[in-house]
């Protein structure tokens, strides 16, 4: 149903997910840092380790987590056949030979290390974006991260339109029909009814952006005034524990990884 | 408790060369309810938003003055509360008590006062779920409710309502009104309403607004009427009073054209069995989230039934495996929302695409073209873009579209949702042509007027909803 998209899936009361929605989003960001310095495959396993453990602090259930981090997976399948077909380095012992594709080891590690990195820089996201109200992260990004307002409740408002469009889409793909047109089996005709709906969805779709944001204005969003909030989000000492200890760890996973002798930093 | 002065005021949007609204002197007086009236086009939403401050002065050129106590409205945004048609498009916040609220932070009022006014508000309006309920799982009547608190919260000095049940079914339409009657209090207010009759209760003037500029009529409700009503109704405005002669059909049925048999569709409609035929006008009718428009969709062979069987004109095959190109030309739909179904951007275009993709000479589709154009008033909008046309005519060009294939049958989702009188008695008029022609007309509806005019069965859909819109969420932290 519509409301989907903002249901939360996690127990709000547990320790981590009470947290304040910028400590969570500025924590996931830090922790992330390593993540895109270096490229060798253990820096993501370890952080990748780290959160998997404290995902029942945040309140989550694994089984979640899995569901929430499916389309991962099929991005892996991607990086992995991607990887088998082009990777220039095919050093290390042969595995397979795949026709014309030599699968060695080495081919395997550079798949291996990018598909960590996928899970472990995704997961954050998936983590804050599971136990965070929408609302409660505006507010806070307005409050606590001296956001604009202008784009962070616009944000919001337009983000509450979204679940409309998979309604607009159908219902548009059925008036076409009615309309007498669809593709059959002919994929250039598949591919031009694709765009021509995407157009209709989207003018529908900029109409009722207008529509939203001249009622907002309306109600005194463009008056300039200071505004006031109704929901008074707080950032407390916890919050700022959180966002140290994501720096902490970001360093401690840097530093396994120089001593183990692994790190492959990106620039240079 | 604001007062309202305009003093040959017009306003013409950038780049039309025709004024919106022009010559128009007219004084409010703290505290009056004015229902504002005129034909479609005459400029009453443009009126509206002017009085709002909502016409940037960039966008358009503007003529005399306008004044909210003494105050340009641009700068007298504070004094002013405005309600639009679509509910969708109003409410911004995912919590409804959130939503009220919103408008309170906008204009920086205090955070202790702002709660106590949210709840003040709701209460006004006699919203009656807590202040956590998601907007999401509000009907429209509901959520037009809030948007009338949303306003109301900001305590306006003047109430503009546009519209704010045109786009309700009746008992939505009901909600809002007693909300607008329930809250009632010495601010002033104008409201736009083509339904006039609901809307009477609610005011105590009614001005009249000449299409081509100036003011026709401004007085009481009698007055005006007994003046202006024959000429008001011609024009398309539903005056009080004047009915309609109903045209129902002479003959029986003939044979069954569509026949659903327990049909149903997963968490939207409940097994049904009925059937239409030729040269008989069906009214499906039935409370919101009962199925109706589903079901349109089902016999449009446009959705296919999860249960149950549909067959159409004697063939094997269910309607939803046909081809679209033979489906057009047997089953005709016609949606809700005329914009849905929209694929050019001419309108002889838009009538020329089902004849051509069902493969007619090219001079038959001109004829067709031409013909269908002259028989819903058309013509004249010929090379104009589907998009830019007025409710009324881009109702009339969706029933066009669907007849330009010639299908035997025609499903119609609530034809006359949102019309004026002129358009209303126009497709009242032509689908009882076309069932005296001998095709079948199945019309989901909401509008009494319609099933009492046209209807020769009716086929009500159980009240029962099928899945309720959401479990309550448990309360939240701010309140």
């Amino acid at each position: 149903m519509t409301i989907g998209i903002i249901q939360q899936v996690a127990d709000p009361s547990a320790v981590l997910a009470r947290r304040n929605p910028v400590a969570k989003l500025g924590a996931a960001l830090i922790f992330t840092v390593p993540l895109v310095s270096t490229l060798d495959p253990l820096t993501p396993a370890i952080a990748l380790a780290v959160e998997l453990a404290v995902l029942p602090l945040f309140g989550l259930r694994y089984p979640v987590l899995a569901r929430r981090a499916l389309p991962l997976v099929i991005a892996s399948l991607g990086v992995l056949v991607t990887i088998v077909l082009f990777a220039a380095d095919r050093s290390g012992r042969l595995l397979l030979e795949l026709g014309p594709f030599d699968v060695t080891t080495g081919v395997l590690m550079s798949a291996l290390a990018l598909i960590l990195r996928i899970f472990a820089v995704a997961v954050p996201g998936v983590i804050v974006f599971a136990t965070t109200d929408p609302t409660d992260l505006a507010d806070a990004l307005v409050q606590n991260a001296k956001a604009p307002a202008r784009f962070a409740i616009g944000a919001l408002a337009a983000f509450r339109l979204l679940p409309l469009l998979g309604e607009e889409w159908q219902m548009i793909t059925l008036a076409r029909r009615a309309r007498g047109v669809d593709a059959g089996r002919n994929p250039i005709a598949q591919v031009r009814l694709f765009v021509s709906t995407a157009f209709a969805l989207l003018v529908g779709a900029l109409r009722r952006g207008g529509r939203l944001a001249v009622a907002m204005d309306a109600r005194g969003f463009d008056s300039g005034n200071a505004r006031t909030f109704a929901r008074k989000q707080v950032f407390t000492v916890a919050d700022a524990v959180l966002i140290s200890g994501a720096g902490v760890l970001a360093a401690a996973t840097l530093t396994i990884t120089v001593v183990a002798g692994a790190f492959r930093p990106i620039i240079g | 408790m604001s007062e309202v002065v305009l003093r040959g005021f017009g306003w013409r949007h950038a780049g039309r060369r025709a004024w919106a609204v022009r010559d128009v002197d007219l004084r409010i007086e703290h505290g009056e309810r004015v229902l504002l009236l005129g034909p479609s086009g005459a400029g009453k939403s443009t009126l509206l938003a002017a009085l709002a401050g909502l016409l940037p002065t960039d966008s358009g050129e503007s003529a005399g003055t306008i004044e909210i106590d003494g105050l340009d409205p641009r700068k007298a945004r504070e004094r002013t509360g405005i309600v639009f048609q679509d509910p969708q498009t109003q409410l911004v916040m995912a919590r409804s008590g959130d939503d009220v609220a919103f408008g309170l932070e906008n204009r920086g009022v205090a955070a202790a006062q702002i709660w106590p006014r949210v709840s003040d508000a709701l209460d006004r309006v006699g919203f009656p779920y807590p202040i956590t309920r998601p907007t999401a799982a509000l009907s429209g009547g509901e959520a037009q409710r809030l948007a009338l608190a949303g306003v109301l919260a900001l305590r306006p000095g003047l109430l503009l309502l546009d519209e704010p049940t045109a786009n309700l079914d009746p008992a939505g339409a009901d909600l809002v009104r007693d909300a607008i009657t329930r809250s009632r209090d010495d601010s002033s207010l104008i409201i736009v309403e083509h339904r006039v009759a609901e809307a009477l209760p609610l005011v105590d003037r009614v001005v009249v607004l000449e299409p081509g500029g100036g003011i026709r009529a401004d007085g009481a409700p009698e007055v005006v009427f007994a003046a202006y009503g024959d000429q008001l109704a011609a024009e398309g405005v539903w005056v009080p009073g004047f009915s309609i002669p109903p045209l129902k059909s002479a003959l029986p049925a003939s044979e069954a054209l569509v026949v659903a048999d327990e049909v149903a569709v997963a968490k939207r409609l409940a097994p049904v069995s009925m059937s239409v035929g030729g040269g008989e006008v069906l009214a499906v009718t039935g409370p919101n989230g009962a199925g109706k428009s589903t079901l349109a969709l089902t016999l449009g062979g446009l959705l296919p039934p999860t249960n149950g069987h549909i067959s159409a004109f004697d063939e094997a095959k269910p309607p939803h495996k046909w081809r679209a190109t033979t489906l057009t030309q047997r089953i005709g739909s016609v949606f809700q929302n005329p914009e849905h179904q929209f694929v050019t951007h001419r309108v002889a275009d838009e009538l020329a695409l089902g004849p051509r993709r069902v493969g007619r000479p090219v001079d038959e589709v001109r004829e067709t073209v031409d013909r269908l154009l002259d028989r819903l008033r058309l013509t004249r909008l010929a090379a104009a873009n589907p998009y830019t046309l007025s409710g009324g005519e881009a109702r009339r060009l969706s029933v066009a579209t669907a007849l330009a294939t010639a299908p035997r049958v025609l499903v119609l989702d609530e034809p006359t949702f949102g019309q004026d009188r002129r358009t209303w008695i126009e497709l009242v008029t032509l689908l009882a042509t076309l069932r005296d022609e001998g095709h079948a007309v199945v019309a989901v509806t909401h509008d009494d007027a319609f099933v009492q005019a046209l209807a020769d069965r009716t086929f009500a859909l159980g009240s029962s909803r099928l899945h309720d819109p959401l479990p309550q969420r448990g309360g939240r932290r701010h309140s």
